[in-house]
């Protein structure tokens, strides 16, 4: 019961974290090949320094920092830890997503772009439904490592007053000391199967969206 | 050029492309040295010359998928604007066709063919994809609507990504060297398009090394070598008394067999 608990805690983090960092993800991607310098240079000062601080300390400083700001996510102190664990997760994964997305930009040959502007497709336009679409199918496969790592990682959020699997697992080896070894194995196989779940979704859409060139 | 001085429309009607004095460079290399070029509406001009001379570079100026260093270029009497709206505005009417083909890849034929309408010109997509279906019938797809680029041969593709330029109603046609990449028994059906498209008034720029295809469908050929224009003259005039001693060893050299 509670690792049910637990786990739908880890899924909930996963979820939101996904889509957030999706839609980061290719919002920083899109400022990195634009043709505007502040952009690029935003969003590759954005990547450089997030992408190479740990998670821990983007968590430090989302859940102890930012209310030294008077940033706080809720009143609610459960959903505070839950919102503000979301917005690291989040900004640290959207930029693994970013940097995989431009290496699929720059895998799709230049003949596209160039045909998208010469019917008048503006950047915005020739970037939303030429190039993007491409990018995503081809880096399906790094893209979901990059899931999957992220996936972990919401374990991290255990430090930090959220409940999911690992809370979940702390809580159950307090009760039950002597069954410590089941409940670490029983935590891993929940990570694992959820692990496969995704990697199955994520084989399953390399085949159905390849392209054929 | 006919000077038609008589003729009214003539005077206060600018060529559809003017170009002007255009210098290009890459790097170290001028690819373009003061090129000038006046095409009328309705004209189809064919540029040939040996590769390296600056014919593709030249047509990929005109809806500046390659920008100039020097000179103008004018099209429907507006000079071509900087990257942004009115650029993506102005490629809107200027059609291209590449080597390549360059057909959106995750698209179907019929996608590829509406994607310009519905998004550049707001069309309905119901309406857009009439239109698309039409273009496609007339150069010979219309079956293949459904299939994905990958799935069509060559010159099937590069009938498709004219239609996809005709389905924008250009001002101009741009095609570089649209037969290039293509086996020997497809080039025709491409030309065959191509010349059907001229008769009907279409105004086009051919960069090419089909000769038949000037012959039989050109108003003008331009020959350029070294970045330059050497020589332009009517089809026939040209291949058959061509004036500069480039033009006649490039002629001797590819009418050799």
């Amino acid at each position: 019961m509670v690792f049910l608990q637990g786990t739908w805690g880890t899924v909930k983090l996963f979820g939101v974290t996904l889509i957030g960092s999706l839609v980061l993800g290719t919002v920083l991607a899109a400022m990195r090949v634009s043709p505007t310098p502040v952009l690029r240079g935003a969003a590759a000062a954005y990547v450089n320094i997030v992408r190479n601080t740990p998670l821990t300390l983007v968590m430090f400083f989302c859940v102890f920092g930012l209310p030294f700001l008077d940033i706080r996510a809720s009143r609610d102190s459960a959903l505070n830890s839950f919102v503000l664990a979301c917005v690291a997760l989040i900004a640290y994964t959207s930029c693994f997503v970013a940097e995989t997305l431009r290496s699929g930009i720059s895998t799709i040959p230049v003949g596209q772009a160039e045909a998208a502007r010469a019917i008048g497709l503006n950047f915005g336009q020739t970037l939303r439904f030429v190039i993007l679409p491409q990018a995503f199918r081809t880096v399906i496969p790094p893209l979901g490592s990059v899931i999957i790592a992220m996936l972990k990682n919401t374990s991290i959020a255990s430090a930090f007053n959220n409940r999911e699997l690992i809370s979940a697992m702390r809580g159950a080896i307090e009760q039950r000391g002597d069954i410590t070894l089941i409940v670490i194995l029983a935590t891993a196989a929940a990570y694992l199967v959820l692990s496969l779940v995704l990697g199955r979704i994520f084989d399953y859409l390399e085949k159905k969206w390849v392209i054929v060139r | 050029m006919i000077a038609i001085s008589e003729d009214v429309s003539a005077d206060t009607r600018a060529p559809l492309v003017d170009i002007r004095g255009v210098d290009k460079h890459f790097g170290d290399f001028q690819a373009l040295k003061g090129i000038d070029l006046q095409i009328e509406r309705g004209e189809v001009v064919v540029v040939i010359g040996p590769s390296g001379s600056g014919k593709s570079t030249l047509c990929r100026t005109i809806n500046r998928l390659e920008t100039i260093d020097a000179g103008t270029i004018a099209i429907d009497g507006k000079p071509l604007p900087q990257e942004g709206r009115p650029l993506a505005q102005l490629r809107s009417d200027v059609g291209m066709v590449f080597q390549s083909f360059n057909l959106f890849a995750h698209m179907t034929i019929l996608e590829n063919v509406t994607l310009g309408p519905i998004q550049v010109r707001g069309l309905k997509k119901q309406e857009a994809e009439a239109k698309a279906m039409e273009l496609l019938e007339r150069v010979g797809v219309g079956h293949q609507a459904g299939k994905y680029p990958a799935q069509l041969s060559g010159g099937q593709q590069q009938r498709v990504a004219i239609a996809r330029s005709l389905a924008m109603r250009p001002k101009v046609m741009l095609f570089d060297e649209p037969t290039s990449a293509l086996d020997p028994e497809m080039i025709n059906e491409v030309l065959d398009v191509m010349v059907e498209l001229g008769a009907e008034g279409m105004t086009m720029i051919v960069v090419t090394h089909e000769m038949g295809f000037a012959r039989k469908a050109a108003n003008r050929v331009v020959f350029m070598a070294d970045g330059e224009i050497v020589e332009v003259a009517g089809p026939e005039e040209f291949f058959t008394h061509p004036r500069s001693e480039r033009a006649r060893d490039f002629l001797s050299k590819i009418l050799a067999h």
